[in-house]
């Protein structure tokens, strides 16, 4: 790019890892940083986990603190399960920038600031009342300070853009310098500028000039002594692509859909953080899907209904607030026993709480959440990518079983990426149920009919026959109905056997998932037990501290309700049992109510995921005990 | 449910009645209008097997288990949002709902303003009996001001909603009225409702015996009838009265006035207008009675054409399939950059 002939070339050291954070305004386009620096990773082969962080209002004060929107990244040589702890690299683009952020980032890290910025004006916002650049407080830290807003206005001044206009390049810049200092490769952003605002040419432009600007600078500026690479990861080998949860979760709901050779019906009221599942699948009508924007969340949950009742998988997304509102109607389908499917992107509450922060706190509301004796199953993704198995599995279950199944996914989860080697399609299981098309009992004269709640003696699911059917006409309704004819009935005895059927066909699919997931790495007294995104951070925990002579089991629910059939005795095998939860020790509560095993809940409600090392030291905590 | 095996290719009644006994009051006005509607169906030649009855909670709402047809008795307010998931889905079926007007106008009021606007294919009845019926005798959102009930035992200080202004203000493209007490009338008005591509909303005077007898006798009693109901029919004079001598007419101010036909002439009545583009006409016909004690028009008030909401969204995945092909998973799951670990 330059000529570096007369340059003494910056030695080149190796890492195993980078966590990097980038801040900047809620306008300066940090996410599409993080998420560019992301890709080229990817394709560098390395193994990533990605977690932005963006503030709930759309468009805050330019320069506060509360617009600040960040996104930290984890590039390693080995594989990886969290977007990292403590980031190593911090990139401010301005002061409110440093001033959120600036706490987090590990002792003797490197603070990379847009030192333009840093005007009267933007302390003031920031509420600094000196220059942190100048009065000590980036001291202990390597710094850089980077006018990255004059150059990039300087190399977009011969381009024909306004300066307003080349001002907002200046992410790409930002990008440019890191790019070049983490040695990523460079082809791929291009490629992408290229690609994205091809159609607008003095974007792409300025856009390019800027990147180049910034890989430029690194190179001759003589302010970095060094650049560092992170090797590609040694990934299990097949096709990668990047992916977060919420893309992951709307593909398997089009996969489970082919393989339950059934159309899919999604209808839901935006809510964030599951929005997105709404935006990606209004986007695949090529594949039969009906999308359908309620009304609110109650009507989404009952057109997904109907659209059950009329033989089409009803699916419903949303968050916490929907969820609440959805009781009701799920407490239907549960009684009318119709398969549907309620996807709940959990964030913090309760009520608007943090609509852009991260929790899994509505297990409770998941597990307990309907008036009556309301049992259904209950499923949680736990990474990014295996979202797109969750939702398969959440289908299935409603399917099979004809019941309301509630899948719980997370803000961390949905907005997360993560390198997802791509499944061949033909792994996947056959899902697919019949239709009931004729008559199912004889009635006492020895005519044939229609029994709407005579049982499939095996699943307890009682048969699905779909208006247009000769022959089986039938009404079905939330009033008790008796046991086989589905009559209306008030009966006591019925009431009591009804409702424990309905119990007893959930707790039947304990038989039909998998046992708990553990992981080991010889005997233990100690057990990890997690559900949802904690996998993740719990994943890297006990890797942590295994080489540290810690004897630790990692076990994982993937089914909350019902639990896995051996749950109880693979818990008993433990001295003492650690639950990290992104709550108040919902978990916690079940598994001392069920199994009386007195388990050592951790907690963290703080909008953000658990890193590894908060994991690492409770177990470090609990190990020392024993 | 017993032997319900599907009729042959004409129905009778005794296809479209179920096993069940409804367990209405004796006397009240939903065994009648239960009774239409098994007798409409034989003639409109509607298959049971396609037909479907969707409703929320209340007297009314029980509907469906008397019709030996599909049905889904759900929750309180949400038949609407119900069918409408239905409809989408599935075109190929009658979809009817039906409610009380607690159920439609108070805790579902939200569903049923977006069935109507979004237009989807479905027959809303909502059965007005100015009452809460099913939880014994509260006001609801159709009681006259001053109501007294056991839950306003000072009477009710609430304004109550027209359903039909309520419908019109969303734009339904059918809108009707008709009442329990008239068999060929109530026929007459469903099967327009039937015959209608999109949402039709027909609102049915019914009467609580048990709860709020007679509420609508001043203008239903038989011989209340001429002078009380004014049948709307389209392209005519907007006329009532045993021998047609009374009328409607648009004042010069737009307000719509009863007259003695006598007293303006016959050339300057109001003819009605079902089909009028938009909905101000049937809406001014909707506010002319302030309740059933005044002269009340009945009939079909709107039926136009609109685009009708699952063809539209049919439209959109055919139109979604010619222009990307049909989806491919393989090929959706590597768009986006991938890159091969060997
Ligand atoms: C969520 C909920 N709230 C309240 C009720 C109690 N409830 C049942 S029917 C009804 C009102 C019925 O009035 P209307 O809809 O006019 O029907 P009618 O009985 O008069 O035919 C009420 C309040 C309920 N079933 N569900
Ligand atoms: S309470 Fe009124 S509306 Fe309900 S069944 Fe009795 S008479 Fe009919
Ligand atoms: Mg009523």
């Amino acid at each position: 790019m330059t000529d570096t002939a007369t340059q003494q070339p910056a030695s080149r050291l190796d890492l195993d890892r980078l966590v990097i954070r980038f801040a900047g305004d809620s306008g300066d386009g940090m996410q599409l940083t993080g998420d560019r620096f992301t890709s080229a990773s990817a394709l560098f082969g390395n193994d990533l986990a990605t977690l932005p962080d963006f503030p709930a209002e759309i468009r805050a004060p330019a320069g506060t603190l509360h617009g600040v929107s960040a996104f930290q990244v984890q590039v390693a040589s080995d594989t990886v399960t969290t977007p990292g702890d403590a980031p190593t690299v911090l990139v401010a683009m301005n002061p409110a920038a440093l001033r959120s952020e600036l706490g987090r980032l590990e002792a003797g890290g490197t603070v990379i600031v847009n030192s333009d910025a840093f005007e009267e004006r933007n302390l003031d916002k920031a509420g600094y009342s000196d220059d942190p650049l100048a009065d000590g407080t980036l001291d202990g830290y390597a710094t850089y300070l980077v006018p990255m807003t004059s150059l990039t206005k300087e190399v977009c001044k011969d381009l024909g853009v306004k300066p307003r206009d080349a001002e907002r390049s200046k992410n790409f810049f930002a990008l440019g310098v890191v790019s070049w200092l983490f040695d990523r490769p460079v082809q791929p952003t291009l490629d992408w500028i290229e690609m994205k605002f091809g159609k607008r040419p003095l974007v792409a432009a300025a856009n390019t000039a800027a990147f180049k600007a910034g890989h430029a600078f690194g190179e001759t500026a003589e302010m970095f002594q060094a650049t560092y690479t992170v090797r590609p990861a040694e990934l299990e080998p097949g096709t990668y692509t990047s992916i977060n949860g919420n893309t992951a979760l709307s593909w398997g709901l089009i996969a489970a859909a082919q393989q339950a050779k059934l159309p899919l019906f999604l209808a839901s009221y935006p809510i964030t953080p599951a929005s997105d599942i709404l935006h990606e699948l209004s986007g695949r009508k090529n594949f039969g899907v009906r999308t359908f924007q309620a009304e609110d969340e109650i009507a989404a949950v009952c057109a997904a209904v109907g659209a059950s009742f009329g033989g089409h998988i009803g699916v419903t997304t949303t968050s916490g607030p929907g969820l609440a509102l959805k009781a009701e109607t799920i407490g239907l389908a549960l009684s009318i026993e119709l398969p549907l499917v309620v996807i709940d992107i959990q964030r913090g509450g309760p009520s608007t709480g943090l609509p852009t922060k991260t929790e899994a706190s509505d297990l409770n509301l998941a597990l307990y959440g309907r008036h009556g004796e309301a049992p259904l199953p209950v499923v949680a993704a736990y990474s990014p990518s295996q979202c797109f198995f969750a939702a398969i599995e959440a289908v299935r279950i409603a399917l099979k079983y004809r019941t309301p199944v509630i899948l719980l996914s997370d803000g961390y989860l949905a907005n997360g990426s993560e390198p997802w080697r791509l499944p061949d399609l033909d792994d996947l299981p056959d899902i697919s149920v019949d239709f009931t098309t004729a008559f199912n009992d004889t009635d006492e004269d020895g005519a044939p009919v229609f029994r709407p709640y005579k049982r499939d003696p095996e699943t307890l699911a009682r048969p699905w026959a779909i208006p247009g059917t000769p022959d089986l006409m039938h009404r079905v309704g939330g009033l008790e109905k008796e046991e086989v004819t589905g009559n209306i009935s008030y009966a006591s005895a019925n009431h009591r056997r009804m409702t424990e059927l309905r119990a007893a066909k959930v707790d039947g699919v304990a038989a039909d998932i998998p046992p708990t997931m553990l992981d080991s790495d010889g005997p233990a007294e100690m057990a990890v037990l997690s559900w949802g995104s904690v996998w993740g951070a719990v994943t890297s925990a006990v890797r942590r501290v295994r080489p540290a002579g810690v004897a630790v089991d990692h076990l994982h629910l993937t089914h909350l309700n019902p639990l896995p059939a051996d749950l109880g005795e693979v818990l008993g095998r433990y001295r003492s049992v650690l639950v990290p939860e992104m709550n108040l020790g919902q978990l916690a509560s079940v598994v001392r109510s069920r199994y009386l095993i007195d388990v050592q809940s951790i907690t963290k409600v703080e909008g953000v995921p658990f890193t590894a090392s908060e994991i690492a030291a409770a177990i470090a905590g609990a190990a020392g005990e024993h | 449910m017993s032997t319900e095996t599907t009729a042959g290719p004409t129905t009778t009644k005794a296809d479209w009645t179920s096993d069940q006994e409804p367990r209405w009051c004796p006397g009240c006005g939903d065994y009648s209008i239960l009774s239409a509607m098994q007798l409409l169906m034989p003639q409109l030649g509607a298959r049971p097997e396609n037909t479907v009855f969707v409703s929320g909670i209340g007297c009314a709402a029980r509907f469906p288990y008397y019709m030996k047809t599909y049905g889904m008795h759900g929750i309180h307010g949400r038949a609407p949002a119900l069918a409408t998931g239905l409809a989408t889905c599935r075109p190929d079926l009658d979809v009817w709902v039906v409610g009380g007007d607690g159920d439609m106008l108070s805790i579902g009021g939200n569903h049923l303003l977006h069935s109507l606007r979004r237009n989807v294919n479905i027959k809303i009845l909502l059965f007005n009996n100015q009452i809460y019926g099913l939880t014994k005798g509260q006001y609801s959102p159709t009681s006259e001001i001053g109501k007294v009930t056991k839950s306003t035992p000072l009477g009710s200080v609430d304004e109550p909603l027209n359903p039909l202004s309520v419908a019109l203000g969303a734009e339904a493209t059918f809108v009707a009225r008709t009442h329990d007490m008239d068999r060929t009338h109530m026929q007459e008005t469903f099967r327009r409702a039937w015959e209608h591509s999109g949402a039709a909303f027909v609102e049915v005077y019914q009467n609580c015996n048990v709860f709020n007898d007679g509420a609508f006798a001043e203008i239903t009693k038989k011989d209340k009838r001429p002078s009380m109901l004014i049948a709307l029919e389209h392209g005519e004079p907007i006329r009532f009265g045993a021998e047609g001598e009374r009328g409607v007419i648009m004042s010069r101010s737009g307000e719509l006035q009863l007259v003695d036909v006598a007293d303006v002439g016959e050339d300057n009545l109001l003819v009605h207008d079902e089909r009028a583009e938009t909905p101000s006409l049937a809406f001014a016909l909707s506010r002319l009675a302030s309740g059933p004690f005044m002269p009340t028009p009945v009939g079909v008030f709107r039926a136009t054409e609109g685009p009708e909401y699952a063809s539209q969204v049919a439209r959109q995945l055919a139109f979604a399939q010619d222009r990307s092909g049909p989806g491919d998973l393989e090929a959706l799951l590597r768009s986006r950059a991938t890159w091969d670990v060997y």
